[in-house]
């Protein structure tokens, strides 16, 4: 198929920042929005790990819990507008994942459409055969893992899906790709830019990592009210950029949906799950944020401008995923006179209790939630009218990981007076530790799905 | 009068491992110079120690009247193992906005 017509200028939406996003949100603006491509990110760090997990069980399994439910909403919007999507739900199966969708797209009256599917971020295969590999967070060698390990993911860059996008298909479906390179991954398919031009690798990686969070920058997680108001919050639109061949950056919102788009919004996105400003390192680039500035053309218009970059390093960063045990979760309410006291006890009977039934070996983790859960000890001292009681443990096993959740269920009429609300879960953990691999040991390759 | 962050500037926290961040926008110029000279990373790590043992980092988007603070080592371990109600220490930006400064003479 042969390359689109040759563009100055292309409009990519921020369709979903992650799985559990608003699909509403990304259908109008994919209505409403005018654009040309509509970038769905929705893999978290432990993501693809627990996709991982499922498809061990479902082998046809594994890929976004969301995919069907965004495809089927999408696709009849955005097939007859010509806009493209670029997902990673492919998630743990990219394969699947197209199959699905391809399925999906025939029920819909869309036999035609085809599916680009980039694979070669999964290197499980490779990381076992490569010994020396050092655990970046702990310092420990991965062998120190490797048994408990179940998924080894590159986050690949946007160059891995440049040839997804030149077979032209409406839908392209990753697994783990680095978040920023989605979008940048259109920039350098329509303008041809070069890896050696970091002025616009810049500022093609600062847009994609803006848009990243979708509604995040268009004031989601932004409002406090009297303080940060946002007009319209429920009606939430999500954001687009505008991106010229120059490697100018302008910020949109669908028109006629609630909240703000402006400096501060930006700002705080910007910032945004980075470290060092000037050295936010992606699989394209090196970023430099450090003079970033931000101007308001109009409402909820924006202009970027000063992103500055690196060449990019030569590994790539791979999550490894790892089963560490379970987590055993139990929780219980108590309200009025003398209810943290009656909470602290409940908390006190529990732990003695999952003692005297052998699981001494426990560490038992305590919330008071109304007084301590989201700040710890930081918190200020003060009693609230109710209090909710959280006690977790992670352990090897699950029976230890239930009983904690009995004991909590068990105070219903074992315990102090007036508990309710009770609610109890066990999950199995899957821990993430990061390794970096050279990047000549990763090869993405293309594959294509739908009617020859 | 003390002031508290929160009367100045706006906050956001993400999270990447056993690491925080917390970037804090002053409203104005007059609200970074505050910020600078007071909310150092000595000051932060004072009021994070209950919660993590540090160190923190910060980093100045001056253009921007803007500051990024790197928590690291939050106690717990991590959004993928930690048993924290908040695993990924989203809330902990409300706690830097609580933290007391002198007033802005």
């Amino acid at each position: 198929m042969t390359q689109s017509k040759s563009k100055n200028q292309i409009r990519i939406g921020g369709g979903a920042g992650f799985s559990g996003d608003r699909i509403d949100s990304a259908v109008e603006l994919a209505a409403k929005g005018e654009l040309d491509y509509i970038v769905l990110e929705c893999l978290a760090e432990r993501t693809v790990a627990l996709g991982n997990l499922i498809k061990i069980r479902e082998p046809d399994k594994g890929y976004s819990e969301t995919l069907s439910a965004r495809i089927k909403t999408l696709l009849p919007v955005c097939l007859p507008k010509g806009v493209r999507i670029i997902s990673n739900m492919g998630s743990a199966n990219p394969m699947a994942a197209a199959e699905k969708s391809y399925e999906i797209a025939r029920e819909l009256g869309f036999p035609d459409m085809q599916v680009a599917v980039v694979l070669g971020d999964d290197v499980l295969d490779i990381i076992k055969n490569k010994p020396g590999l050092i655990l970046l967070e702990s310092g420990k060698p991965l062998e120190s893992i490797l048994p408990q390990v179940i998924s080894a993911n590159a986050y690949l860059g946007a160059d891995a899906i440049i040839p997804a996008l030149n077979t032209g298909h409406a839908l392209v479906l990753t697994g783990r790709v680095a978040d920023p390179s989605l979008f940048l991954s259109p920039m350098i398919h329509e303008f041809n830019w070069s890896y050696n031009n970091y002025k616009l690798l810049a500022q093609g990686t600062v847009a994609g990592h803006l848009l990243e969070c979708a509604g995040q920058l268009t004031g989601g997680y932004f409002a406090d009210p009297g303080k940060k108001n946002v007009p319209d919050l429920a009606r939430l639109g999500f954001p687009y950029a505008d991106v010229t061949r120059e490697g100018k950056v302008t910020l949109g919102k669908a028109p006629d949906t609630g909240g703000r788009l402006d400096v501060m919004t930006c700002t705080e996105q910007l910032i945004y799950e980075i470290h060092d400003p000037s050295r936010y390192i992606t699989p394209d680039c090196i970023l430099d944020v450090t003079d970033i500035q931000f101007k308001l053309n109009s409402l909820n218009c924006v202009h970027v401008f000063g992103a500055r970059a690196l060449p990019r390093t030569d590994t790539y960063k791979v999550s490894v995923g790892y089963m560490r045990g379970y987590m055993g979760d139990g929780q219980i309410s108590y309200a009025g006179p003398n209810a943290v006291e009656r909470a602290r006890l409940a908390g006190e009977v529990v732990a003695e209790r999952l003692k005297n039934r052998g699981f001494d070996h426990l560490e038992i983790h305590e919330d008071l939630i109304g007084i301590n859960s989201l700040h710890g000890k930081a918190s200020p001292a003060k009693d609230p009218y109710e209090i909710r009681l959280r006690l977790a443990v992670k352990c090897p096993d699950k029976t230890a990981a239930d009983a904690v959740g009995e004991e909590v269920e068990a105070l219903l009429t074992n315990g102090p007076a007036g508990g309710g609300g009770f609610f109890r879960q066990t999950k199995e953990l899957v821990a993430i530790e990061s390794v970096f691999l050279p990047r000549h040991l990763v090869k993405p390759t293309l594959h294509t799905i739908g009617k020859l | 009068m003390n002031i508290i962050v929160y009367n100045i500037a706006h906050a956001r926290a993400g999270d990447k491992g056993r690491t925080v961040n917390i970037s804090v926008t002053a409203f104005d110029e007059a609200g970074f110079r505050h910020l600078k000279q007071h909310l150092t990373p000595e000051k932060v790590a004072e009021s994070f120690f209950p919660i993590a043992d540090g160190p923190v980092s910060r980093y100045e988007l001056g253009k921007l009247n803007a500051f990024n603070f790197v928590v690291e080592n939050i106690r717990g371990g991590g959004v993928t193992v930690s048993l924290s109600h908040d695993i990924h220490g989203k809330s902990l930006s409300y706690l830097m906005l609580g933290i007391v400064l002198p007033e802005i003479s």
